[in-house]
């Protein structure tokens, strides 16, 4: 497995990403600047990073939607390679409309960091097959814009799709406000378009990746895509 | 060519939930405006565009709020065009 990381300016979880990718799968993973205009030769996947590119001007992510690699990025999601957004590279992804939907401000007003229970819901994906549906899983979040919104028909067609993944719940799996740390639609806290080859989602795999972080459930990702490739080959 | 100053407000779509324009709402109400009934914040983005004619400058910054500028999924914008 091949992995390209985008530093885009103002990504700040770029080497956690690496990182943890690294050390659970053992395979290379390069860092691409966003001024490129290809990617590391043979990739499997490409992971957009949280942080705050280009500092979150005009809409977070906007910008770097436009940046010179995510031409390259949208040829590989095109060929039906995986993509994968965390956090600020989820927003990117709706930004650029490889994503349905829009991320906006957190109904709590402020800037939340904190674990948060994630259900999976959908377990055949390349991201999450090693799961098991309906698990329970602590990822961290930390975001001001994670709010996911979309209009009501839009929103209907994507829970008749099944296309939303994860979502905020209690310890025990229940899906209500309570337990919405930012007031997403319907708890959505990760989505994959219908192909399901790009996954989005605003809580963080790579900070549970490890149990020096407190939690490594994270890590089934990492391994669920390695076992996707190896299976489906790339 | 022509200098034209163009002028896009940028606003969020009815329905769709403005957590800014809530906090100043708050923020206003609990200063005592209490006949405050509701507050929405947009955002004004002012351009200068060379162009042979205002046409041509509106078709330009048009396509910049497609490309950019605005996300039609969640905002909807004005624009108004001075040489």
């Amino acid at each position: 497995m091949k992995t390209s990381v985008i530093i885009f300016p103002g990504s700040n979880c770029d080497r956690d990403v690496i990182h943890a990718v690294q050390e659970i799968t053992g395979e290379p993973v390069a860092p691409v600047w966003h001024k490129e205009d290809t990617l590391c030769p043979d990739t499997d996947l490409v992971i957009l990073p949280g942080g705050f590119s280009y500092g979150d001007y005009l809409r977070c992510g906007a910008m770097a939607s436009t940046s010179p690699i995510m031409k390259a990025v949208r040829d590989h999601a095109s060929s039906g390679r995986l993509l994968l957004g965390i956090c600020n590279g989820f927003q990117v992804l709706t930004e650029s409309r490889l994503l349905p939907g829009s991320l906006l401000s957190n109904k709590t007003l402020t800037f939340i960091c904190k674990r948060c229970y994630i259900k999976v819901e959908r377990t055949d994906t390349p991201f999450t097959s090693l799961y098991n549906e309906g698990q329970v899983v602590q990822f961290p979040i930390a975001h001001h814009e994670g709010l996911y919104f979309l209009p009501p028909g839009e929103l209907r067609e994507l829970e008749d799709n099944g296309q939303v993944v994860f979502r905020y719940c209690s310890p025990d799996g229940e899906v209500s406000p309570d337990f919405n740390p930012n007031g997403a639609l319907n708890n959505i806290a990760g989505v994959k378009n219908r192909k399901g080859n790009i996954l989005g989602l605003m809580p963080h795999p790579e900070r549970a990746s490890e149990s020096v972080l407190g939690g490594t459930d994270g890590a089934l990702m990492w391994r669920s895509i390695i076992k996707w490739l190896e299976k489906e080959g790339a | 060519m022509n200098s034209f100053h163009v002028k896009i407000l940028v606003y969020l779509k009815e329905g769709v939930l403005d957590t800014q324009g809530k906090a100043v709402a708050k923020s206003l109400i609990d200063s005592g405006y209490s006949n405050l009934m509701n507050v929405r914040v947009g955002k004004y983005i002012q351009l200068w565009i060379n162009a042979i004619s205002s046409e041509d400058a509106l078709k330009e910054a048009e396509k910049m709020c497609d490309d950019l500028l605005v996300n039609q999924l969640i905002e909807q914008y004005e624009i108004e065009i001075e040489s």
